[in-house]
């Protein structure tokens, strides 16, 4: 989701969402000792807990309790360095662990509820952080000064240990318990960013969850395994808004360790000591399905629907100048139709969940994405006040998006499984990849009809017509949708960084059946796709270098350009080629309020398919807190935006998924992932997002590449082995 | 029926079907999580266990067919290789969401005891069956190169 958007909206947000309102306050320094560390158990048994963030031990572990999910992306890193600097801890003695749900405390500031998205966990966390771990460094220090009986100023504090110029010395641990009983300073002064000795210093900060990472020793939800627990899976409908007529469980219900088998408003749950039985115990079950009010159309319907309407007028999502009459008086119109497939999230681990409660509380472990909105969903299911509900975050298993549903569907499932057994049955609700991969929530199946004019090399209208669902029309973010216009339908191409006088984009919003969702990236995976693709082939047709024909026309976008001369500069560019076979592509595009130019080398294998070599990167995202990680999710992006234009596609076959399982869900293997070189570009400014921005300029930094071997840039994706 | 396997070189005894795949038996039975489930049609490689040594997808596997072989778990990895593999994943900061790395690690342990100095290709073609949806493969990669030569000494 787009930080900037949701930001922009949230007090409607919360002010339409009913169920969802929630305080605004925010952890203050003067919340110190606010019982927030009685409260809750992340943090051990901290003898200083400074507030909602830091908890110190006697055994001189920092804890930072983590607002965000830990999916891979970084936060539990990322946010303990910046506790860290301000503490001057040592990386050491560093720990990080999910926060619970409270949605007062642990807000991200830019959504005003518990959530992460829209790469924004650094962007949000950046001061907060700080704040934080230098509210905790003050009341050390003071604590220091009381017991050495010496001025607070005196004392310096260097990795973790206290010193006074006496010779008197100490560490974290030793002053806790004392620091514990201060009143915390209302006011605490944040580093010069001269002085950083953490945050944007190279191998200072490994990543603190790589080793239970590489040991097997990391927990997921899927790994909880409680007394009585029951493991329960769903039977849903083959198509999208089906619904249960009758079932018969007999047959289920003979399955050694199926203990129940239960209705639920998604499906039929069965209820067993085991995945096995569960699964075995779903095989047997016989459920007769209405389908009236079920989505039937295929993807191959809904495509011909999409290019119909993309011929018609839209909904205005952009505009200046006068593109239509330029248009129309042109020569030549240049034209290009791309078609985006569905696609599934497909983390590696498929959703799944924990909940007991006794009628009277709850407890729910799951890798919950949007805490605020999960916690009041379970809360909703089993008629409990919020505060009855206790929402564990978990380590994910991957998300890109799938973890946060603004509907809940998972947590709206779970408690449903663990209402419909009764009270003190633990149930944790597994998914396999199957019930994964036909189960919705996809990327929305997108077209955009691109129209452009050239005129003595020069790019003079650009008419846009984009067609395609909006997953937040009827959820708690409907507010973000202006006039008609969802945002993030249309974010990257109802504003263009390129310079053209006349301009027009339109929107068609279509309603499907299917349930949609962001995926990494939102809107930009498809607009990213579409606009540099067609820039590139404007300018290709004007007879223009792929990289300076771009500088040209980014006049007032300073930040992209530097990103683009970087990109240039690692990659040594000197044309698109092709030299010995392979071609090079550009794709830049700015995302989530991080800048990303990428190029590819890209030559054709073996049945024509497209074999990328290597991809050269710069990214401007602002401050870089942690340069490994910040590598790290651009290796990541552009791996996972490469497998999905090559061979990501969710086909729908009469309301059916095709694809259900990774044997035809193709994804990038080792084989087929290029080498990277990233260049972080050095900022002074903001920290932005990492996560998501790398996905976007790969695709048609491919197919850009491809339209210098002689193919075109492919109009439809997947650009290898797609069906519609 | 009862199922007696050797996991870990401890036998165990296990009342489950004799279709139920190895790799429920591992995680539910025996409380064996690090090996991971992923897709349950051995497309994935997260559920890499070594059966007498050999990388297996224990998704695939009912435990019927266990007999006498010793199966290992990544709970206990042990050797040389091992440590190795392990260290040169920390070091590179391999793991992002982390969940097929068990499966990743148990691959790229087996290729080093074949193979002491893999290629490029020798890794292509022994990771090929282990999915990352986080696309961490330029760092296996280099992790892999990593613990070759740390083995190398």
């Amino acid at each position: 989701m787009t930080a900037h958007d949701i930001s922009l909206s949230r007090r409607n947000l919360l002010k339409g969402a009913g169920a969802l309102v929630i305080g605004l306050s925010l952890p203050q320094a003067g919340r110190a000792q606010s019982g927030a560390a009685q409260v809750f158990s992340p943090g051990g048994a901290a003898a200083f807990a400074p507030n909602a963030f830091v908890r110190i031990a006697a055994d001189d572990t920092v804890t930072v309790l983590v607002k965000h999910i830990e999916f891979g992306q970084g936060p539990f890193t990322g946010l303990a360095t910046l506790v860290a600097e301000e503490l001057d801890a040592d990386w050491g003695q560093m720990r990080a662990e999910h926060a619970p749900a409270d949605a007062k405390l642990y807000a991200n500031l830019a959504f005003g509820i518990q959530g992460t998205g829209g790469s924004t966990a650094i962007a949000n966390s950046f001061e907060q952080m700080r704040r934080a771990g230098a509210t905790a460094r003050a009341m050390l220090v003071q604590a220091a000064a009381q017991a050495w009986k010496v001025p607070a100023a005196e004392i310096t504090v260097e990795r973790g240990v206290l010193k006074h110029a006496s010779g008197k010395q100490g560490r974290f641990g030793e002053f806790a318990e004392a620091a514990s009983r201060l009143q915390a300073p209302a006011e605490v002064p944040l580093k010069d960013p001269a002085r950083f000795k953490l945050i944007g210093k190279d191998g200072t900060t490994p990543r603190l969850d790589s080793l239970g990472k590489s040991t097997g020793k990391a927990q997921f939800t899927i790994d909880i395994r409680t007394p009585d627990m029951l493991t329960v899976v769903v039977a849903r409908p083959p198509r999208f808004g089906g619904k249960v007529a009758s079932f018969d469980a007999t047959e289920a219900r003979k399955v050694k360790g199926v203990v129940d088998v239960r209705q639920i408003p998604s499906g039929v749950a069965v209820y067993a000591t085991g995945t096995w039985p569960a699964l075995k115990g779903r095989e047997a079950l016989k459920v007769a399905w209405d389908e009236s009010g079920a989505e039937t159309r295929g993807s191959r319907e809904l495509i011909a629907e999409y290019r119909r309407l993309a011929r018609t007028e839209g909904t205005v999502a952009g505009r200046h100048g006068d593109a239509e009459a330029v248009l129309a008086r042109a020569d030549k119109v240049i034209e290009a139709e791309f078609v985006f497939p569905y696609l599934a999230h497909a983390p590696m681990e498929p959703l799944d969940g924990y909940l007991e409660w006794n009628g009277q509380g709850a407890l729910a472990r799951l890798g919950s994405q949007l805490q605020t909105i999960d916690h009041q969903v379970i809360a909703k299911v089993l008629g409990l006040g919020p505060e009855k509900v206790r929402v564990e975050t978990l380590l994910g298993g991957g998300s890109f998006g799938r973890r946060a549903q603004p509907t809940s569907e998972l947590a709206a499932e779970l408690a449903e499984a663990a209402k419909a057994i009764g009270p003190n049955r633990p149930v944790k609700l597994v998914r396999t990849r199957e019930d994964d991969l036909s189960g919705g929530y996809y990327r929305p199946l997108f077209l955009h009809r691109m129209r452009g004019v050239l005129k003595d090399g020069r790019i003079t209208a650009w008419s846009a017509a984009i067609v395609g669902q909006s997953f937040l029309k009827g959820s708690p973010f409907e507010a973000m949708i202006k006039d008609g216009v969802d945002p993030v339908m249309v974010e990257g191409a109802s504003e263009l960084p390129y310079e053209i006088a006349d301009f027009r984009c339109d929107l068609h919003t279509v309603d499907v059946g299917v349930p949609t969702l962001w995926w990494r990236s939102v809107g930009h995976t498809h607009t990213g796709y579409a606009v540099e693709c067609f820039v590139d082939r404007l300018l290709q047709e004007a007879g223009q270098d792929p990289v300076a024909g771009r500088l040209a026309l980014m006049g007032k976008q300073q930040r992209l350009a530097t990103v683009l001369k970087a990109v240039a500069d690692l990659a040594k560019w000197n044309g698109p080629g092709p030299v010995g076979g392979r071609a090079r592509g550009v794709g830049v595009v700015e995302s989530f309020g991080s800048y990303v130019a990428q190029i590819a080398e890209v030559s054709l294998g073996e049945g024509g398919e497209p074999k990328v070599h290597k991809v050269w990167c710069a990214i401007d995202c602002g401050v870089a807190v942690n340069p490994d990680i910040i590598r790290a999710q651009i290796e990541g992006g552009i791996g996972f935006g490469l497998g999905h234009v090559l061979y990501g596609e969710l086909t729908l076959d009469q309301g059916r998924p095709v694809q259900t399982n990774f044997d035809s869900y193709r994804s990038l293997r080792i084989n087929e992932m290029p080498e990277i070189e990233v260049a972080i570009v050095p900022s002074s400014e903001k920290p932005t997002g990492v996560g998501e921005p790398g996905v976007p300029p790969i695709g048609p930094a491919v197919a850009n590449a491809l339209a210098r071997l002689g193919r075109e840039r492919p109009l439809s994706l997947p650009m290898v082995g797609g069906s519609v | 029926m009862v199922h007696s396997i050797n996991v870990n070189g401890t036998t165990h005894r296990v009342d489950v079907d004799d279709d139920t795949p190895l790799l429920w038996v591992l995680r539910d039975n025996l409380g064996l999580t690090g090996t991971k489930f992923g897709c349950g049609v051995a497309q994935c490689g997260a559920c890499t266990v070594y059966m007498d040594g050999q990388p297996l997808r224990s998704c695939s596997l009912p435990v019927s067919a266990v007999g006498d072989a010793r199966i290992t778990t990544i709970e206990a990895l042990a050797g040389k290789e091992a440590e190795a593999v392990q260290a040169a994943w920390v070091k590179h900061d391999v793991p992002q969401c982390g969940y097929c790395q068990s499966g990743q690690v148990m691959s790229a342990i087996a290729l080093l005891k074949e193979i002491r100095k893999p290629t490029d290709r020798d890794i292509d073609l022994a990771m090929t069956g282990n999915l990352c949806r986080c696309t961490t493969y330029v760092r296996i990669r280099a992790a892999i190169h990593d613990a070759a030569r740390t083995l190398e000494g």
